[in-house]
């Protein structure tokens, strides 16, 4: 009987999140009237636009995630190896960006770093884009830094370094050859996590008025009927593609720790 | 001077002193064990020569040159490590090789070195085998080839045997120790364990509180301890509490006993101890002093009997040989023991 319910609750839970997948999907195929075709999703592949704005979004999750694990790594590193106390303020600051909006973050950039401040980036488009990753990189850190010191637990790194100092390695040498690449799988779950992030972002982006694929996405929504179901499944998989990713780096990982003993 | 010169060395965490005035003078190629109990320093000062911890005071030098102040990836100092430390990304061949590849080694030569030092270890052909796929002991011996691949100055091991079931442990022992001797390396071992402790090291180092009570070699730090704590902490001993009696001797109970050499003249309370095999159950040519005795405990161990009887007011542990043709005491048999007045242990504080 509590099997039977478990499965109830499954099904209803299931069918909840399934349905409007499947009722998106079905209206993406129907842009013909006498069948089922993929003429939404040519059309949208077809769009300069979204050649553009998704090359524009994928360069700048690179660069997010470039940005997140060159700060993340070692921040997370040092405060594991030398400053264990300060590791619950860390994990506070780290998540504040979950709880202060993106909007707020943006107007917080745009007052400080418009034309008339000290640094003024917003007066250029580099600036701007350089700002706006910056800003993703923000709003990425709760992930890339639990995804790393999760990573970072599973290994004796305060032995690992020691080890490698005996050897002659510096902190250059110890964090780029054996902390990086024994955390490579919890950085590589940190970066799809960004990457989803950064490719579907749109307060940022539109506030800062910059060509990412999440403004592309909304103003498509405003204008056609079919073409923006097909591109909010064309996101879906790119970030169901991520979690993919993050599980098959995860299993070989667990693979490898498994014999680990 | 001597290679390796550790001058009134001492570490505190704040107000905590864990190492207390420690000096060692340790020769080339001579291998020296710390030994005591947990928390009694021998690991901090195996990390103060590696440059892990700094020295609150003293100097650390390696063959003259002045190392205190030196991080420890300028100090060519190997270590190994309890839980072994290898680099899980890593091949045995490119664990083994790590420190060569550091230090800029052209590449034949790490192959070379890595070779030898595989063949040196008896794992000449797990070199592309990663860490996971290693029993214990051969990741400790691969820990060990990794240490010495770079041709340290000195090697240091901390606790290198204590993950390793009792088996292994015997037998890498003695491999390391055969290592050690075969290149010459200035060796500072830190255990716990007193029996490997005294197996495999040119001299002992019992530490205590922070302090080194006593440094020599196994046989003197043994049948000589220079201390109460190292009497007590290596090897089992039976205590006696005597009192002097001037002229040489002491009385045990009612027996008057003749005191080594160098023993307190004096008249007041004296401790003075004996190792179990020095104890022998009943009277024995050469044993000078007889003492009324009771069996209280006996532990048949096969080649070996434990027995305890109670003399002079204390319980005596001893050991005597099995013989097929006299079975062992019993518990409750009123009898003698006997030992060698010279055996007598007089210790210090």
């Amino acid at each position: 009987m509590t099997r039977a319910l478990a499965w109830a609750a499954f099904l209803l839970g299931a069918l909840y999140f399934v349905l409007p997948l499947v009722g998106m999907a079905e209206f993406s195929l129907s842009m013909r009237r006498e069948g089922y075709s993929l003429d939404a999703y040519a059309s949208v592949l077809a769009e300069a636009e979204f050649q553009r704005t998704f090359a524009f979004s994928v360069a700048m999750a690179l660069v997010t995630i470039a940005t997140g694990v060159l700060v993340v790594v070692p921040t997370a590193f040092w405060v594991r190896l030398r400053m264990p106390e300060l590791r619950p303020v860390i994990e506070f600051v780290t998540l504040l960006p979950l709880v202060i909006p993106a909007i707020v973050i943006v107007f917080g950039y745009i007052r400080l770093y418009n034309t008339g401040s000290w640094l003024p980036l917003t007066g250029t488009a580099a600036g701007t884009n350089l700002l706006l990753a910056m800003g993703y990189t923000v709003l990425a850190l709760p992930y890339m830094y639990r995804a790393v010191d999760t990573g970072l637990r599973t290994i004796d790194v305060a032995t690992l370094t020691e080890a490698a100092q005996s050897l002659g390695a510096g902190w250059g040498t110890i964090l780029g050859r054996v902390i990086l690449p024994n955390v490579l799988g919890a950085v590589l779950s940190g970066a799809f996590l960004t990457f989803a992030i950064v490719i579907g972002e749109f307060t940022m982006a539109a506030l800062l008025d910059r060509p990412a694929f999440g403004p592309f996405m909304q103003r498509l929504g405003q204008d056609r009927a079919y073409e923006p179901s097909a591109l909010a499944v064309i996101a879906f998989a790119i970030t169901w593609g991520c979690m993919g990713l993050i599980a098959l780096v995860t299993r070989t990982q667990r693979h490898l720790r498994t014999g680990a003993r | 001077m001597s290679y390796l010169d550790l001058r009134d060395l001492e570490k505190a965490f704040g107000a905590n002193r864990v190492v207390k005035d420690f000096a060692l003078a340790v020769e080339r190629g001579e291998f020296v064990s710390l030994l005591g109990p947990s928390g009694c320093g021998k690991t901090t000062v195996l990390r103060m020569v590696a440059g892990f911890e700094t020295p609150t005071a003293g100097t650390i030098r390696i063959d003259g040159q002045d190392v205190t102040g030196l991080p420890p990836n300028r100090r060519a100092v190997g270590m190994v490590f309890q839980a072994y430390a290898l680099f899980p990304n890593l091949t045995v061949a490119g664990n083994v090789g790590f420190g060569l590849r550091i230090a800029g080694t052209p590449r034949a030569a790490i192959e070379a070195r890595v070779t030898e030092m595989l063949a040196l270890i008896g794992l000449p052909d797990l070199g592309g085998r990663y860490p996971f796929q290693l029993s214990g002991g051969q990741q400790q011996r691969v820990a060990l080839a990794r240490a010495l691949a770079p041709k340290p100055r000195v090697l240091l091991l901390d606790e290198p045997l204590s993950a390793l079931d009792a088996k292994i442990r015997v037998s890498l022992r003695t491999e390391i120790r055969a290592i050690q001797r075969t290149l010459g390396i200035t060796t500072i071992f830190v255990t716990h364990d007193q029996e490997e402790a005294l197996s495999m090291s040119d001299r002992v180092v019992v530490m205590n509180g922070g302090r080194a009570e006593q440094a020599d070699t196994p046989f003197e730090v043994y049948n000589r301890p220079a201390t109460r704590f190292v009497a007590g902490f290596v090897g089992t001993l039976n205590l006696f509490e005597a009192r002097g009696s001037g002229a040489g001797t002491a009385m045990l109970g009612e027996v008057a006993v003749p005191l080594p050499a160098g023993a307190p003249a004096g008249t007041g309370p004296l401790a003075l101890a004996l190792r179990p095999e020095a104890l022998h159950l009943g009277r024995a040519p050469g044993r000078d002093v007889v003492l009324p005795a009771r069996v209280t405990e006996v532990h048949f161990m096969g080649s070996v009997i434990r027995v305890r009887a109670e003399a002079a007011g204390t319980v005596l542990a001893m050991d005597t040989f099995n013989r097929p043709d006299a079975p062992p005491p019993a518990v409750g048999d009123a009898t003698e023991v006997s030992f060698a007045a010279r055996d007598l242990i007089v210790l210090g504080d």
